[in-house]
């Protein structure tokens, strides 16, 4: 694919000079601008014997040659002809036969494309050979469309008669010097700018220095048309005066002539691509479609035909003129085929036809399609299901897809009879295997016939393929990966069913939740993918996070919930303790006290490590206190469990490392899941229910807050307000309502946090933090409150007001959004409506969000992607300029240290 | 004590002043082993060498943005101005931008000042006021071709200012008419006879906005309590003038725009402006996300001494990378102009190696390896 973009930006206007051969195998790109016809000679006999290299190590896939730099330029005329395999005449493409005919597009000698056939110019097989050049050669100049701004600015600021620049001999040095110092000093971007502006000041210029020749003002029409008073300059005459331009001159236009001389950006000769890079498709009908790069290359050998013909025949000079228009118009599309003055060519079903600018440029382009972005085999996709039973670091892989994806083992003789059993079991019995890759390269698959005769060949230096089992590393990933914990290491567990199970504690990390999720599971392939991946990767290394250094794996959900209710208030007799403790995976009582009956800390302290220590807050601001691994003051919640918040988790991790610390999560999580599961956990739309006399305040409140509202209303229809200042009238009793109407919800809703029953499932989810706040609540119990948007309450429909049940211009509570009633006593009609209106714009909000946020991401990404921690501790960036002395002015790296701290106030303590 | 200087050179001063802090009253014995473990516990917290630092960054705030309400409008408290805050002004910073949505300014005030003393007057001097705002009608005389224009005397009075002040202004900015006071009324005639009835039309446009008093550029002023003194919070910015103010304190003013910053106090100071800048939108917006990384972004956009934008114009277009330029925006702009100056990729940077399939020069891609071989 590499070689494929490599020869289309070639063909664009790019030589690419490989200085050394990329490492892939099938490498054949030849080395420009040395001598052409020595390398192919040694190029065929490397061929040769790399051919059998490969056959040998075929899966060593040892890296033997690396690129070193690539350096871009724009071929001469010469070269094009010189690297060419074969110059193309004719517009035809086959034959009667269906063969390729010779001097046409698909010749032959610019490589294959069928199976079966081989190469004319280098005598390999498809896939082996990448293609070959060809070239046209043009009967006129034509002007490469994206050169045109250049040679402008050439044609404008140079003599047309004696094609010096048109700055005084001794003024040329101190600006060249100057250039130069804005490159070294600036930046590149500026020296392009400081040119504009020197060559728009020498358009101006109407005598040249040198040979004092008048000059005449040189226009253009778009796209390709160069207009001087009022005369078309013919390409012919703009060649000839590009060529007059001396190779000093051209630095003072920013151009290098090593790279470039101004003469080739008019075309003379076109190379033509190798077949490879435009391959046509045959249809079921056996009928073959050719690519858009072929029927483009098609109309211009036709017109460029032509016009040879025409102009031996001596045609005259208005049909040659349109003959050449017409070439200019084609090989400018073949170009760019979105040129603004231009109609695009089109296929003749009416859809425009894909060129080189097209197939390289955004998102679908080469560049960000290929180049930038890879494809994988040895993955898998489904949809994910929790299964909290799992560890934290493993993941559900269905036998069905561990049947497909397979790991390689390389025979040797301590294994051999191990493997043999996946192959005798075949494909089709887990555990078996799919394929074997003998030390020659080749791969088969085992079918129940091969069988016997692999299980006979075998020996050390085989590759078996074996399937998926228990334990294996795989890489697991959720879409959209915005930060490293999208994509982390799991260790495989085969299991029954279709979809890919993973622990919901790992929810949070890959922001997954179940409600038709799907994500992607990869096997690496190779010892050193595994390895990096486990020490890398692995969830138990990445459970602090980078951005804020505090656990962003925790408990969720149940989990808190259970673990809330069993340091809260539950006890179990000594049985249950028991019962309960070995169902999370302990057998070790030891801890548990010789009691009857055992409290819920009890049971949760012993879980902690013996000397385990820690001093912390919990949700509502109360102490939690844990002295050598007994829970003794508070309880768990969601500050000390949950993931992104509290310290203990990261105290966990900090004091026993990374395993232990996943492993005493995986048990809080599935205490808590036990725990509710044992004393049961349900919810009721009771649950919220108020006494009738908190009620009867609750609407109190509410009528005050309205007859409040009222009476700002009647200020200001009286215009007795007193404004707020830089704001009108109309401004300040928006804003003086809105904050009465929100005082009274807030009212509300301390009434419904003071007397709602705390001991219903509802209320202990709220105050555990498992699920849902107060603010929920309310909105339940007793009032929605103001529907606000855009922070303004809702004015926008009829004229004056806001539904048509209302009167107009009235501002009260109710007609401008207001909900006084809760969700479990219903809402009016109206109210539903304003809901509705919040509920959409919140919609809104995130559907635009999303792709402003995805850009400032893949913004940052690609413009900090290259910086780095050097050996020194300083932040340098590719080039090694250094970005900071120090990495965040301290060298602490976030994930290691305590929400961005070194906790010095603990070390001291534990003094 | 001779303790702390020693780990002065160890350790970063912040840590040093905490241990100070925590070790009040101890032994310097106890001291120095609570100094031997904080070192510990700071050597292990060092990042490693090849850390890919740029990408975490990049990654802590593209994940958390994800997260950011777009509510552009936000009303802290009910008497605040509003400004922009959530993704939008994240946006704006980033990208460098030179005019902002809300410019806002807050002033702080030198001591009698800011417990309230003359806090309107001051207020009154700070916000431009231009012709518009002090005028009650204006009128044209089509027979003489010329516009009459009465001033409000109230208002006037409100910013100090005196009718002789007034017409001063208005007939220092153009030589087209000339201006006449007659008592509060202000009377402007063409200078040149033979212009026409539109051309007056056009004058009377343009006049509303002359430049009175108060400072350019500075629409709303709003005096407002923070903690226990006074400050005053524009919208419209123009640090220049406000800090010349001799009421002002200038070392608490600030401004939020970038290049304001940049052009009167220099780049660092463009730099801690961009870092509480994204700050202050990531606390209003309840996210947490670390310094370090804020410090990363804000030093690679002010690396070269001016504020680049993270935009294709920005930071983008100073990567030494043609293929990592191209891989970005506009690719073949990048690769024609590379061609035009025979630019040469050393592949340095990420993306081109994963373009062709190499290891990258970060992280475990870094080191190299080097054993015997037989």
């Amino acid at each position: 694919m590499a070689e494929k973009e490599k020869a289309e930006k070639k063909q664009e206007k790019a030589e690419i000079v490989e200085e050394k051969k990329p490492e892939a195998e099938e490498t054949k790109q030849e080395t420009a601008e040395k001598a052409e016809e020595e390398k192919t000679e040694e190029e065929k006999s490397a061929e040769e014997e790399k051919k059998e290299e490969r056959m040998m190590e075929a899966y060593e896939q040892a890296i033997f040659k690396k690129v070193n730099s690539i350096v871009f330029g724009v071929f001469s005329p010469k070269m094009i002809q010189k690297m060419s395999a074969a110059k193309v005449v004719t517009p035809e493409l086959y034959d009667k036969e269906g063969y390729p005919v010779d001097g046409g597009l698909m010749d032959s000698r610019l490589g294959v494309i069928d199976p079966g056939l081989r190469c004319r110019s280098c005598g390999s097989k498809l896939k082996e050979c990448l293609g070959h050049f060809g070239h046209i050669e043009l009967a006129r100049p034509i002007i490469h469309i994206k050169f045109v701004d250049t040679i402008l600015k050439l044609l404008r600021c140079t003599c047309k008669e004696c094609g010096r620049v048109l700055i005084p001999k001794n003024k040329i040095e101190t600006i060249s010097a100057a250039l130069e110092e804005i490159e070294a000093e600036k930046s590149l971007e500026q020296k392009r700018k400081e040119i504009k502006q020197l060559s728009s000041v020498l358009r101006a210029i109407k005598k040249c220095p040198y040979c004092n020749a008048r000059q005449s003002p040189v226009l253009i029409e778009k796209p390709t048309t160069f207009m001087e008073s009022d005369k078309k300059i013919s390409p012919i005459e703009i060649r000839t005066r590009l060529e007059r331009i001396s190779d000093d001159d051209l630095s003072l236009f920013g151009l290098n002539p090593e790279a470039i001389r101004p003469e080739w950006m008019v075309l003379t000769v076109m190379p033509i691509p190798p077949v490879t890079m435009r391959p046509s498709i045959t249809l079921e009908s056996g009928e073959r479609s050719e690519d858009d790069l072929t029927h483009k290359l098609g109309d211009i050998v036709r017109i460029n035909q032509r016009l040879f013909e025409n102009i031996n025949a001596g045609a005259p000079e208005i049909i040659i003129e349109d003959l050449w228009d017409l070439l200019q118009y084609h090989v400018t599309t073949y170009f760019d085929n979105a040129v603004a003055q231009l109609p695009p060519a089109r296929h003749r079903s009416g859809q425009p036809l894909k060129t080189l600018t097209e197939r390289i440029k955004s998102k679908e382009g080469r560049i960000r399609r290929n180049l930038a972005g890879k494809r994988t085999n040895f993955s898998a996709r489904s949809v994910i299901s929790p299964d909290p039973m799992l560890d934290i670091d493993e993941v559900g892989v269905p036998k069905r897809v561990a049947m497909k994806l397979t790991i390689p083992e390389k025979v040797n003789e301590w294994n051999i009879d191990y493997l043999k059993r996946f192959i005798e079991n075949g494909p089709d019995i887990y555990p078996g295997a799919n394929y074997i890759i003998r030390p020659d390269g080749k791969r088969k698959k085992i079918t129940d016939e091969t069988k016997e005769v692999f299980l006979e060949e075998l020996r050390a230096g085989y590759v078996v393929e074996r399937h998926l089992m228990d334990g294996d590393i795989a890489l697991f990933n959720r879409q959209p990966s915005l930060h490293r914990m999208s994509m982390m290491a799991h260790s495989v567990k085969v299991l029954t069913g279709n979809t890919l199970r993973l622990n919901p504690a790992v929810c949070h990390p890959y922001n997954a939740d179940f409600d038709g999720d799907e994500m992607n599971l990869h096997i690496p392939q190779t010892e050193e993918a595994r390895a990096e991946a486990e020490t890398l990767m692995k969830v138990s290394t990445q459970l602090i996070s980078p951005g804020f250094g505090l656990s962003i794996i925790g408990c969720t959900m149940d989990s808190i919930s259970g673990n809330y209710l069993l340091t809260k208030e539950l006890e179990f007799t000594r049985e249950e303790a028991i019962d309960l403790l070995y169902s999370i995976g302990i057998d070790d009582f030891s801890r548990l006290p010789r009691k009857k009956i055992i409290s819920g800390t009890e049971i949760f302290s012993v879980l902690m490590p013996e000397d385990f220590s820690f001093r912390g807050t919990s949700k509502n601001g109360e102490d939690v206190v844990i002295k050598k691994g007994e829970l003794i003051k508070g309880l768990m919640d969601k500050a000390n469990l949950g993931s992104e918040s509290g310290l203990m988790l990261r105290e966990l991790h900090k004091k026993y490392g990374p395993e232990k610390a996943i492993n005493l999560l995986k048990r809080l999580f599935r205490l808590g899941i036990k725990v509710l599961l044992k004393t049961g956990f349900s919810v009721s739309v009771s649950d919220t229910d108020l006494p009738d006399e908190i009620d009867a305040q609750i609407k109190q409140t509410l009528n005050d807050a309205e007859k409040e509202a009222e009476r700002l209303i009647e200020a200001y229809e009286n215009r007795t307000l007193e404004t707020f200042p830089g704001k009108t009238m109309l401004e300040t009793v928006e804003l003086k309502i809105l904050e009465v109407l929100n005082k009274a919800r807030n009212e509300a809703g301390r009434f419904v946090a003071e007397h709602a029953d705390k001991r219903t499932h509802t209320m202990v989810m709220a105050n555990s933090g498992a699920r849902g706040n107060m603010l929920n609540l309310t909105q339940m119990a007793a009032c929605v409150g103001q529907q606000a948007m855009r922070g303004k309450r809702i004015e926008r429909g009829y004229k004056d007001r806001t539904l048509s049940i209302f009167k107009r211009k009235d501002l009260g509570p109710a007609p401008r959004g207001f909900i006084r009633d809760g969700f479990k006593r219903g809402l009016n009609p109206a109210e539903f409506f304003f809901q509705a209106m919040t509920g959409r714009d919140g919609l809104m909000d995130t559907a635009l969000r999303t792709p402003k946020s995805g850009y400032l991401y893949r913004r940052l990404a690609n413009a900090m992607q290259d910086l780095k921690v050097s050996y020194d501790g300083s932040v340098r960036d590719a080039t090694g300029k250094i970005i900071q002395f120090k990495y965040g002015e301290d060298g602490i790296d976030v994930s290691r240290s305590e929400a961005g701290q070194i906790n010095v106030s603990k070390i001291v303590g534990h003094k | 004590m001779k303790i702390f200087d020693e780990y002065k050179e160890k350790l970063p001063l912040k840590i040093v002043e905490e241990v100070r802090e925590h070790t009040k009253g101890l032994t310097s014995d106890k001291i120095k082993k609570i100094f031997e473990k904080v070192y510990d516990e700071y050597v292990s917290s060092l990042v490693d060498a090849g850390e890919s630092v740029g990408l975490i960054a990049a990654e802590s705030l593209g994940e958390r943005s994800t997260q950011m309400t777009l509510n552009t409008f936000h009303f802290a408290g009910v008497s605040e101005m509003s400004v922009t805050l959530g993704l939008p002004r994240i946006i704006e910073v980033l990208d460098g931008r030179k005019t902002l949505s809300t410019p806002t300014m807050e002033i702080y005030l030198k001591s009698p000042y800011n417990k309230g003393k003359d806090i309107q007057k001051i207020a009154a001097a700070i916000k431009e006021t231009v012709l518009d705002d002090i005028v009650d009608e204006y009128s044209i005389n089509i027979v003489d071709l010329t516009i009459e224009i009465k001033l409000n005397k109230e208002k006037m009075k409100e910013l100090s200012l005196i009718p002789s002040v007034v017409s001063k202004a208005v007939s220092k900015k153009s030589k087209k008419y000339s201006v006449k006071l007659d008592g509060d009324v202000l009377v402007l005639k063409l200078k040149n006879k033979e212009e026409n009835l539109n051309e007056v039309y056009k004058i009377k446009g343009a006049i509303k906005k002359i430049h009175i008093s108060g400072i350019k550029g500075i629409n709303q002023i709003l005096p407002v309590r923070r903690k226990d003194e006074f400050i005053i919070i524009t919208a419209g910015s123009n640090l220049k003038e406000v800090l010349k103010m001799d009421e002002v304190d200038a070392t608490r003013t600030v401004t939020n725009d970038i290049y304001e910053i940049h052009a009167l106090l220099g780049i660092e100071a463009a730099r801690q402006a961009i870092i509480d800048e994204v700050n202050k939108v990531l606390e209003s917006q309840g996210l947490d996300v670390d310094l370090r990384h804020v410090l990363l972004i804000a030093d690679t956009m002010c690396t070269i001494g001016d504020i680049k934008g993270i935009t294709r114009y920005g930071v983008v277009s100073e990567k030494a990378s043609v293929l990592a330029r191209a891989s970005f925006e506009t690719p073949l702009r990048h690769i024609i102009n590379a061609a035009l100056i025979g630019e040469k990729d050393e592949l340095n940077s990420v993306i081109e190696n994963v373009m062709l399939n190499q290891s990258i020069p970060v992280g475990t891609g870094l080191p190299g390896l080097i054993t015997k071989f037989k």
